[in-house]
């Protein structure tokens, strides 16, 4: 059997390799004349000022007015339901993991940051993100957007007839959405990125000082993150960072963050000589599969922000949707064959955090890569990160439910990749741009040390104040029953 | 009189009540249990993280007889519940006081 899934292994392998080369071959002589622009252009604008793009080359046509387009509108609303479908998708994929005794307050987690962050985003969160810079350096957005301030632009208070202000992804063509719709798409991922570092405080944290941190993290270190990668005034934009649906901003950033928080917050009692093992594998199951299917929208809906392109729903968001099939397919059976090669069995969980890993890295690369290049990702994530798991049993730090294995290790490799292999809309590596990936890793570094040196802050003021633990007993015990006074199964 | 304890695997349970009610057993108490002798455990691995299991999964089967039924009883167990690979299980033997049953009254050998 072994010997099969090697020479399977092996076939996959050359089959990508032959694709990416073949591409590589005919891949005509691109850098079209329109414009230098390598990174997604996000430029939000209301209706009566056509928006002006980052770089804007002289001979390139004028700037022409946003016009709603519904079709693109309708495959953002789609999307961002999609995407808020992840959270409950992950919910299940880490409460299957925990023990009995703590798989309400796992998922608790995850739901819970879709309350913190759904108000936070409104309140302050889209204006810190995605509002104008607020000093001219890049690094923050002002307050001009505080309650989605502006997105509904009043034109007669008496009769109440309004406007939508609309989000122009790229001012040489019209398609425009409401900006409404985009700012409620960002909404779901700063709701799913700080869900994810919970996967490393599962089992111990103390649920107060979770809901804090989740405020505290989306404030200071996903909102700034966000604007300098995504928004046209952010610092790595103006660089030309790619990070098509997130790999630096959301998996990177918090995979690291959940490496910095262990810091403070230790292992759990026990650990790792007890017995920790997953208590219900076919929840996590679930959970993969509902992951999967919203992270179409993740990263096919992605293509709104999409370099030199106004369209939401069209070829660019097929590419991705096609990278977001091939890369996590390709990585469960990776992730699969090494684990069964190295420790003998082909297991379900291993599948299945190998399709995450997969997902995790091709992220970052969905609408940059063709084909070819996410079969090669996938494959490269699923061994990467199972190395990654692996090396948390060796070093003995408890990532309880590999927050920094798969998404620290998977976002990281997948951005750097990213610049290796682009093609479409940008060049990378093996397109002959060195330079590109120097800005990749030049954006990792930066997001990476940002992420750690602010998440350590906010852990150690926790720690000192209200304290990051629960009391040994109630670990014991079981976090379902002492933070919420419930059990996950009468039965 | 005698109380029969008997562990097998838990796969054999069927066949093992079947051939006892063949040879006029009216009565069997059964209870999952776990426990290990020479087979041992087995080790578990999730995410590279391993557990070894101690405990395996047994079954463990009451019946009380009478003398003259007990080496019958034996014999059927024995065949039925035997793979000839490590882990069959055991049966012990067990002298008994008395039987009473509940709603009669009845005591020793008709209460069983």
């Amino acid at each position: 059997m072994i010997q099969r899934g090697i020479a399977l292994f092996f076939v996959l392998m050359l089959l990508s390799l032959s694709t990416v080369l073949h591409a590589e071959e005919s891949k005509p002589a691109t850098t079209s004349a329109a414009t230098s622009v390598s990174s997604p252009a996000a430029t939000p604008a209301a209706t009566q000022t056509p928006a002006t793009s980052a770089v804007t080359p002289a001979a390139t046509p004028p700037d022409v007015k946003p016009v709603l387009n519904t079709g693109d509108t309708a495959w953002m609303l789609v999307s961002s339901a999609l995407v808020l479908l992840m959270i409950p998708g992950l919910a299940f994929f880490y409460g299957g993991m925990v023990r009995q005794k703590n798989v309400l307050s796992t998922m608790m987690h995850s739901f819970v940051a879709m309350g913190i962050v759904g108000v936070q985003w409104a309140v302050i969160g889209y204006s810190l993100a995605f509002a104008p810079d607020m000093n001219g350096m890049g690094l923050i957005g002002n307050f001009s957007k505080v309650m989605l301030d502006g997105l509904i632009i009043m034109k007669d208070a008496a009769s109440g007839a309004v406007e939508w202000a609309l989000f122009q992804n790229y001012a040489k063509e019209p398609g425009a959405i409401p900006e409404l719709v985009f700012a409620m798409y960002q909404c779901m991922f700063a709701m799913i990125t700080v869900a994810l570092i919970s996967g490393a405080m599962a089992e111990r944290v103390k649920f107060s000082a979770y809901c804090i941190f989740v405020l505290l993290w989306t404030t200071l270190v996903y909102d700034p993150l966000a604007h300098w990668v995504w928004m046209t005034d952010g610092w790595l934009f103006k660089k030309g960072a790619l990070d098509f649906a997130g790999g630096t901003v959301v998996h990177l950033s918090s995979g690291i963050s959940a490496l910095a928080f262990l810091s403070f917050l230790g292992k759990r009692h026990g650990f790792p000589h007890e017995r920790m093992a997953p208590h219900n594998l076919p929840l996590t199951l679930l959970g993969v599969g509902l992951l999967w299917f919203g992270w179409f929208g993740f990263n096919a809906g992605s293509a709104i922000v999409g370099v030199n392109t106004s369209d939401a729903a069209g070829g660019l968001a097929g590419l991705a949707f096609a990278t977001t099939t091939i890369a996590p397919a390709a990585a469960g059976l990776s992730w699969m064959i090494a684990e069964w090669i190295h420790s003998g069995k082909p297991s379900a969980l291993g599948f299945g955090s190998g399709v995450v890993a997969g997902l995790v890295v091709i992220t970052p690369a969905a609408g940059f890569v063709q084909p070819g290049a996410a079969l090669l990702m996938g494959i490269a994530a699923g061994i990467v990160c199972y190395g990654g798991v692996l090396l948390k049993a060796k070093l003995k730090y408890d990532d309880s439910l590999d927050a920094f294995g798969v998404h620290g290790i998977g976002g990281t490799f997948g951005a750097i990749l990213t610049g290796v292999f682009a093609t479409v809309g940008a060049t990378g590596l093996i397109a002959g741009n060195a330079k590109q990936l120097m800005t990749q890793l030049i954006a990792v570094v930066a997001a990476g040390a940002y992420a750690v040196i602010v998440t350590l802050i906010i852990s150690f003021v926790l720690d000192k104040t209200i304290g990051l633990r629960v009391e040994k007993e109630d670990e014991i015990i079981g976090l379902d029953q002492t933070q919420h006074s419930e059990s996950g199964y009468n039965m | 009189m005698k109380l029969i304890e008997a562990i097998i695997k838990p796969f054999k349970l069927d066949e093992v009540k079947d051939a006892l009610n063949e040879i006029g057993i009216e009565g069997i108490t059964v209870s999952e249990v776990k426990g290990f002798g020479r087979q041992k455990g087995h080790t578990e691995l999730y995410r590279g993280a391993e557990y070894v299991v101690d405990f395996i999964p047994k079954i463990k089967l009451e019946l009380a007889v009478s003398d003259d039924l007990v080496a019958k009883v034996i014999d059927v167990i024995e065949k039925t519940a035997k793979t000839g690979r490590i882990g069959d299980g055991k049966i012990f033997v067990i002298p008994m006081e008395d039987a009473i049953r509940i709603r009669t009254g009845e005591r020793g050998n008709d209460a069983i």
